[in-house]
């Protein structure tokens, strides 16, 4: 059966859809994923989505799940690269996954894991270390 | 109305989903259809494809490419399963008997511009939506 | 029926024969009849109206000689093809709609009193023929005002098209910053123009922050309203914030008595400080140059 790899980088897991979604491969991505965080004590998930052509309710669900489930086990989760028209039509399903964070793409959505990792880890350790605190700044130049 | 071509496609695994969405883009994006339009029915499709092989037990769908006076496409869905009791009830937000987030038939709705559902306990569901260019 | 077919497929042959007999006088007349009302010099060649006519001519009288009376058939094909080019080229020229098929109908007269002179002994078989002209000069006639329509139509189709792309610039501000200043009525054509060269530019410029300003738009319903929550939802599962600026007060009001929610919206008052919130969220800082004060 046809698999979705996923990729460990550093503190981070990283997963590109480039195929045609059906419901059972978004069944077994989400089972796969929860597993790898838990084996790999990954602090956050990385969804790149610029290659699919649709989202529905189903593979929504699934985003929605996978993010609600990794929040579970300590990650944070952020889809990126949605699609214009795939957006659009999202929210006319009805859907506007609040509990999922986004970014426009794969270096957006990276540095988006890095600031709350920094974030939280700020808050643990208590040296007045400047963590950066603002998820939009530091990659502007 | 001029139906310029007409075809039938199974409809009763997980795959035959995967194949209607590729024909919808394909029949959608011949007829000029904007991309976010193509999404929409494409979309649309991918729900009611998903209804007829979940909860239909399987069936068929019939894809009309209309021409004349305006440019459009019908999906025509057809099961013979236990059929909806509550079609209002069905239609509304949030409501669902599987594993969906609730919104196939009531979004689907959404992404169309004419929907028709008919359903008849025992004897199946029908159901026909239409997007025009 | 079938009598009555070939006795009309003869008298058509016939009217071929007329024309092929006279084609230099009709061509001559028609062209004197057309000066009067329809010629437009203005806007038409003398000798483009002259190949025109003269091609039309040809056909009418490849046509007729098929015996063929149904402008709807096959065998007019071509007659069908030239009188569309005609129409669509003339709509596109100026003309009007009358003086385009005018083009067709001055064409009665010079054609009548030719078929009159050869079967003037004949008053049946002349009032039959009379009557195949009027029929077939009337379908084509009609056919070329329904062309016409046709055309413009689509040009004001893809004027409003053109209007709509003008009337929705989208401009950069900053380095991932956009701003789209929407100016008169949001309806919901224009609306999904908006949102959908909205987030294509956010894509195209890696923007992640989008100020949609309203200040230029009079009302805002229910409809509008939730068009903007629509695009603001869009563009936050692409990866972008937006905030919207320019809520005038009556506005503001509007939209509360409406029991619409905003309360997920970053709203600001005006461009100026919408686009300072945006350059605060990218972490940017403006310092004022004192030496230079």
């Amino acid at each position: 059966m046809e698999k979705i790899p996923i990729l460990k980088m550093g503190e981070f897991l990283l997963v590109t859809i480039q195929v045609d979604m059906h419901d059972r491969l978004a069944l077994s991505l989400q089972d796969d994923l929860t597993r790898m965080i838990s084996q790999t004590e990954a602090r956050g998930v990385l969804i790149d989505i610029s290659s699919l052509d649709i989202v529905d309710s189903f593979i929504g669900r699934m985003l929605a799940n996978i993010a609600s489930m990794s929040r579970v086990l300590d990650a944070e989760t952020v889809v990126v690269g949605m699609q214009p028209a795939v957006a659009i039509t999202l929210v006319e399903l009805g859907l506007s996954l609040t509990g999922v964070r986004t970014a426009l793409h794969v270096d957006a959505g990276m540095e988006v894991l890095r600031s709350s990792l920094n974030d939280t880890n700020g808050n643990e350790t208590i040296t007045g270390k400047s963590a950066n605190r603002d998820t939009y700044g530091s990659n502007f130049d | 109305m001029a139906v310029t071509s007409t075809e039938n496609l199974p409809l009763v695994s997980e795959p035959d989903v995967v194949a209607i969405r590729r024909r919808v883009r394909e029949i959608s994006a011949q007829l000029g259809f904007t991309l976010v339009d193509q999404t929409k029915v494409v979309t649309a499709a991918s729900e009611l494809a998903r209804n007829t092989v979940i909860y239909g037990g399987g069936g068929i769908v019939q894809l009309e490419s209309l021409n004349g006076p305006r440019v459009g496409l019908r999906l025509i869905f057809e099961d013979k399963g236990p059929g909806i009791p509550d079609v209002e009830l069905a239609l509304r937000n949030g409501f669902t008997t599987g594993s969906g987030m609730g919104l196939g038939l009531g979004g689907a709705k959404r992404l169309v511009n004419d929907f028709e559902i008919v359903s008849r306990t025992g004897e199946g569901t029908k159901v026909t939506i239409t997007r025009w260019k | 029926m079938n009598t009555i077919l070939m006795n009309s497929n003869k008298k058509s042959a016939g009217i071929a024969a007329v024309v092929a007999k006279n084609e230099e006088t009709i061509l001559a007349e028609w062209i004197r009849e057309m000066s009067g009302s329809v010629r437009r010099t203005d806007l038409i060649k003398e000798s483009d109206l002259r190949a025109q006519c003269a091609q039309f001519l040809q056909l009418m009288k490849d046509g007729l000689e098929t015996g063929n009376v149904n402008f709807q058939s096959s065998v007019w094909e071509k007659t069908r093809e030239m009188l569309g080019d005609l129409s669509r080229s003339r709509a596109a020229l100026g003309f009007m709609p009358s003086e385009t098929a005018s083009f067709v109908f001055s064409m009665k007269r010079p054609l009548f009193t030719q078929v009159r002179q050869d079967s003037k002994d004949d008053a049946e078989a002349l009032a039959e023929q009379m009557w195949i002209i009027t029929e077939l000069l009337d379908s084509m006639g009609l056919y070329t005002t329904e062309v016409f329509q046709k055309s413009r139509e689509e040009m004001i189709r893809r004027q409003q098209e053109e209007l709509l792309e003008l009337s929705t610039p989208v401009v950069k501000l900053w380095d991932g910053v956009l701003a789209l200043p929407v100016i008169g009525t949001l309806d919901s054509a224009r609306t999904q123009v908006v949102m959908e060269s909205l987030l294509q530019a956010i894509v195209e410029t890696n923007s992640r922050i989008a100020i949609i300003d309203i200040t230029g738009v009079p009302t805002v319903d229910t409809v509008v309203a939730q068009h903007l929550l629509k695009t603001v939802t869009a563009a936050r599962l692409m990866g972008a914030d937006c905030i919207i600026s320019g809520v005038r007060p009556q506005i503001a009001q509007t939209i509360v008595h409406l029991g619409i929610n905003l309360l997920d919206v970053t709203t600001k008052a005006n461009l100026a400080s919408a686009f300072a919130l945006a350059l605060r969220k990218l972490g940017i800082t403006f310092v004022r140059d004192t030496q230079k004060s």
